[in-house]
């Protein structure tokens, strides 16, 4: 079996097994990366000799018997968008361009100590913003199942690099679906954790209270794995929660008898691609099949929450980025003599025009006149689809559903039309409002062979249901 | 007749409070460290860092506020103010505005008319910014940001006060309250404690508050006084020339006496304020306010009465010793080691305050510890030392707080008790002044003091005087 064959739980197996070294195992990254990176460009900064530095310190501690978990000596991707002490963090942002954190994120940091050996920072919609990977500085990433169409986005580079074996797994981040979505796109398994696991302390803020870092990885098992190594309680993050019983492989369990499945008849609705569609409800037979209780319902209120999203994750952005301002680090516009001609030339050069968009509607809807209007409201509303999840989760165990109302489109075709990209996210983006775990687990393809995706959500702190009902649906699914 | 003016006063303090760390980091607070050694990414501003609240910030602001009798919004949260500012790492400042900690208190103040109330509209905490040095040489400007993120909370008053005399006195309740609390030093000049001042004018009777400016960059009691007086009498000589005052924000320059606009409220920022969705809100239990409260320290009032009470000493004297909290403590803790009330009292506002004004110091500066006051003291009431030399020992105390025993030990400065030595010198000093002996002798009592003197000034000093007299009594 080739290397690249192996998920990252039986990468590790086999390397502490002693059966392959981790720098053979980062050697064969390495030459995947060779022969499809042109093509796909998933990457914006590869550290080929770090990585083979960092192996052979992970092997040493591997032959001692000191790194014995399920991702030891395993190649990894980060998101460019979170921090790496040393290497490159761009956000694929021309205005971070020549940025090197001092420090690496919390996140990244517990990956290491799990004996991880990290190859490279991902390619991304600039700043998390985007859809489909196309708004980067350092160009499109394109989809390893077919390169005339998107990887989805943001975390666009991350799902490809996993789906093209140019790792075994990789970090990505997700304010609206940023994980989901690409994971459905290219074909492999995306989890977006309870808002609060995942420190995000080390992540270049796009939505704070929206932003949560998760695993885009080959299968079930491994997203267990990965999710249990990131997952803590950080005191450097206020927002991170203290959480008890946090090992998430002791959920692959292919046991779904009597879990309570409900199926919102609004994601099935208008604009929802028939073939998606299908490819959904049939996943939930096979739950069905494997004794679960599974009944449609009404989610309510699933229409309100783009506008809310976007009204949200817009406002808080439009603060986030301010610190880019040429005067501290990252890019300055040249040629400049005055403080505010410099903001203004620095920001107009540095930032694109999908960021440029958000902070502008992000600065409209806090300004006075329209805060109460605006911003106040989309709170209101974001408390409201809580309450309407709320409700949900008193009678269903999870919910089901698609993860996108379509599968990856043709590259350049969303960007010409932003609201049409927005609509996208109808499926994944409300969670985010109200801080649930989701997955998005391959459940078929289209006719043109492009990967579908099911989305399961669940209540806050019951990721492990849905990784018992995501592993019984891959153990179980035709053709397993 | 011309017409009458009231001044109509609202103050806006910021007071840098005495933690050892940053708001919301680990950062050292301390003052004059090389630029930018007191700092981190939180504090810096770099991109993935994230706010955590210093807790002892919170103590502190609620200590203020119930020694200010405010309400305590036990859900508070942190707003974000969005401006671009180098200074301003992140280009915004985390502050309250939505749900400020403390809301709705007063502070009384004495005037002539008698006691009177000033509201508190509110107390927020918020971070400060760091500091902006132009280099004129080098045609650039650097930041410094070992300032960044040092906590503050913002006082904001109604607008209560009508002249700079009731002004000085809020703000130095304030500064009292404080400092009783150990919140801050609350020093005006270096900055620890800075006032804006709100101010319109309005016809005597009139209801409706007139139009107001603000002022910024005042350091000190008389600049605010005198920024007081300047921008109600330009208030004024406006209003009387028929020109409308304009809402703006004006900066005091004290050399020159003169303000000078700064912004209008025309081309006033959007600052965008929301909550920070980095930080959780705050709440403060019943349990947590109930132990800040049972924490509260003696405030001066109360400290005056106690003082009436306890010791036997002047009104005037617990005036000015519980003036400042530094020599309150320093009062208490002299008396605690055995002393007199009324001897250190003595001390403190006869010697110290003496030289405190020769050397241009505030009560805060004084350095002598109360044990060596107290052994001062000692060493006066058991005569080792006679007055005269005491005041010389408090000095070199005062200056570099030696030990008093040592010192008088070291440089010999004991009095002499040697009665035969005493005597000698005493019949020397008579058989050389005949003249003064004679004038004695005759009824004139006052020569006396000059043979006291001369057998002082043979004896070096080191004589009680009290003994040179009796002494000289007996032989002539």
């Amino acid at each position: 079996m080739n290397i690249l064959d192996y998920t990252a739980v039986q990468l590790s197996e086999k390397i502490k097994q002693g059966e392959v070294k981790v720098a053979e195992a980062v050697e064969a990254v390495f030459e995947q990366i060779d022969k499809t990176e042109e093509s796909l460009n998933c990457y914006v900064t590869l550290e080929k000799e770090k990585a083979f530095r960092q192996a052979a310190a992970i092997q040493e501690k591997i032959d001692r018997k000191e790194l014995t978990g399920p991702l030891a000596g395993v190649p990894f991707a980060v998101k460019d968008n979170m921090c790496t002490k040393g290497t490159l963090t761009t956000c694929s942002s021309k205005i971070l361009s020549n940025f090197v954190p001092t420090f690496s994120a919390e996140a990244v940091l517990r990956l290491e100590a799990a004996g991880a050996v990290i190859i490279g920072k991902t390619n991304m919609d600039e700043f998390a913003m985007g859809s489909t990977t196309e708004t980067s500085y350092y160009g499109v990433t394109r989809n390893p199942k077919n390169p005339e169409h998107v990887p989805g986005g943001s975390s666009g580079g991350s799902a490809a690099a996993v789906a093209a074996k140019e790792c075994f797994a990789a970090l990505g981040s997700d304010t609206g679906g940023s994980i989901r979505q690409p994971a459905s796109y290219c074909g492999v398994v995306g989890l977006k954790p309870t808002y609060g696991t995942v420190s995000r302390y080390g992540l270049i803020a796009y939505g704070s209270s929206l932003d949560q870092i998760g695993p885009l990885t080959k299968d079930v098992a491994d997203c267990a794995a990965v999710l249990t190594a990131i997952a803590s309680h950080d005191l450097k993050d206020s927002t991170s929660m203290e959480r008890e019983d946090t090992d998430f492989t002791a959920a692959l369990v292919a046991d779904v008898k009597g879990m309570r499945i409900g199926i919102p008849r609004d994601y099935f609705g208008e604009g929802l691609d028939p073939q998606v569609k299908d490819a959904v409800l049939k996943a939930a037979d096979v739950l069905k099949s494997q004794g679960a209780l599974v009944e449609e319902f009404d989610l309510s209120l699933v229409e309100y929450a783009i506008p809310t999203y976007y009204t949200i994750a817009a406002a808080e952005a439009s603060s986030n980025l301010e610190r880019f301002d040429g005067v501290k680090y990252g890019y300055r516009a040249k040629g400049v003599e005055d403080l505010h001609p410099m903001y203004k030339r620095t920001r107009s050069e540095g930032f694109g025009p999908e960021v440029k968009r958000r902070i502008m509607l992000g600065s409209f809807v806090l300004s006075s006149g329209y805060y109460d209007a605006y911003y106040l409201k989309a709170l209101k509303v974001k408390a409201l689809i809580k309450r309407a999840f709320d409700d949900a989760f008193t009678k269903y165990d999870m919910i089901l559903g698609p993860v996108a109302p379509t599968t990856a489109p043709k590259l350049g075709e969303s960007l010409s039309d932003p609201i049409k990209m927005y609509l996208g996210d109808i499926y994944t983006i409300s969670i985010n409002l109200a801080g649930l775990p989701g997955i998005s687990v391959p459940c078929g393809e289209d006719k043109n062979g492009l990967p579908i995706g099911l989305q399961l959500i669940g209540d806050s702190f019951q990721e492990k249901k849905l990784i018992r009902a995501a592993y019984t649906y891959e153990q179980c699914k035709e053709g397993k | 007749m011309a017409k009458q003016y009231e001044t109509v006063i609202g103050l806006e303090v910021h007071v840098e409070l005495a933690t050892k760390t940053k708001i919301f980091c680990g950062c050292s607070t301390e003052f004059g460290g090389a630029p930018n050694t007191h700092t981190c990414p939180v504090c810096t501003g770099m991109p993935g860092s994230l706010p955590v609240l210093n807790k002892q910030v919170v103590e502190y602001a609620l200590a203020v506020g119930l020694a200010t009798n405010c309400t305590i919004t036990q859900y508070c949260k942190f707003d974000r103010k969005n401006y671009f500012y180098p200074d301003n790492p992140q280009n915004y400042q985390i502050s309250q505005l939505y749900l400020p900690i403390c809301r709705d208190g007063y502070v009384e103040i004495d005037t002539p008319e008698g006691t009177k109330k000033v509201g508190i509209h509110e107390i927020h905490m918020e971070e400060d910014a760091g500091k902006l040095i132009h280099d004129e040489w080098e045609d650039c400007s650097l930041v410094d940001f070992n300032r960044s993120g040092v906590p503050l909370i913002e006082i904001v008053s109604e607008p209560d006060m009508r002249s700079a005399d009731e002004v000085i006195a809020y703000l130095d309740k304030l500064r009292l309250i404080i400092q009783y609390l150990g919140a801050s030093d609350c020093k005006l000049q270096e900055g620890s404690m800075r006032a804006d001042v709100n101010l319109s004018v309005r016809e005597a009777g009139c209801e409706k508050f007139g139009t107001r400016t603000e002022m910024k960059n005042l350091n000190s009691f008389r600049a605010i006084a005198r920024a007081i007086e300047g921008e109600r009498n330009r208030q004024i000589e406006l209003l009387e020339a028929g020109k409308p005052v304009i809402q703006e924000t004006r900066r005091w320059d004290d050399g020159k006496e003169y303000s000078y606009a700064m912004r209008s409220k025309e081309d006033a920022q959007d600052y965008r304020y929301f909550p920070d969705p980095d930080l959780a809100p705050v709440y403060i239990s019943d349990e947590w306010l109930e132990s800040v409260r049972s924490r509260q320290p003696e405030l001066r009032t109360e400290k005056m009465k106690r003082y009436k009470e306890e010791y036997d000493i002047p009104d005037y004297d617990i005036e000015i010793i519980t003036g400042t909290k530094h020599m309150a403590d320093i009062f208490e803790a002299t008396v605690a080691l055995g002393s007199q009330p009324k001897k250190v009292s003595n001390w403190l506002m006869v010697e110290t305050l003496r030289l405190l004004k020769e050397k241009e110091l505030d009560p805060e500066d004084i350095r002598f510890s109360p044990g060596n006051l107290a052994k001062l003291i000692g060493l006066t009431e058991q005569r080792v030392i006679n007055s005269t030399v005491a005041k010389e020992v408090f000095e070199e105390m005062f200056d570099r707080d030696i030990d008093p025993e040592r010192y008088v030990e070291e440089k010999g400065l004991k009095t002499v008790n040697d009665e035969g030595a005493l005597k000698k010198t005493v019949e020397e000093v008579i058989a050389v002044n005949p003249q003064s002996v004679e004038d004695y002798r005759n009824g004139k009592e006052k020569a006396i003091g000059f043979l006291v003197g001369q057998t002082m000034k043979a004896m070096k000093g080191k004589a009680d005087p009290a003994s040179v007299n009796k002494l000289l009594k007996e032989l002539l």
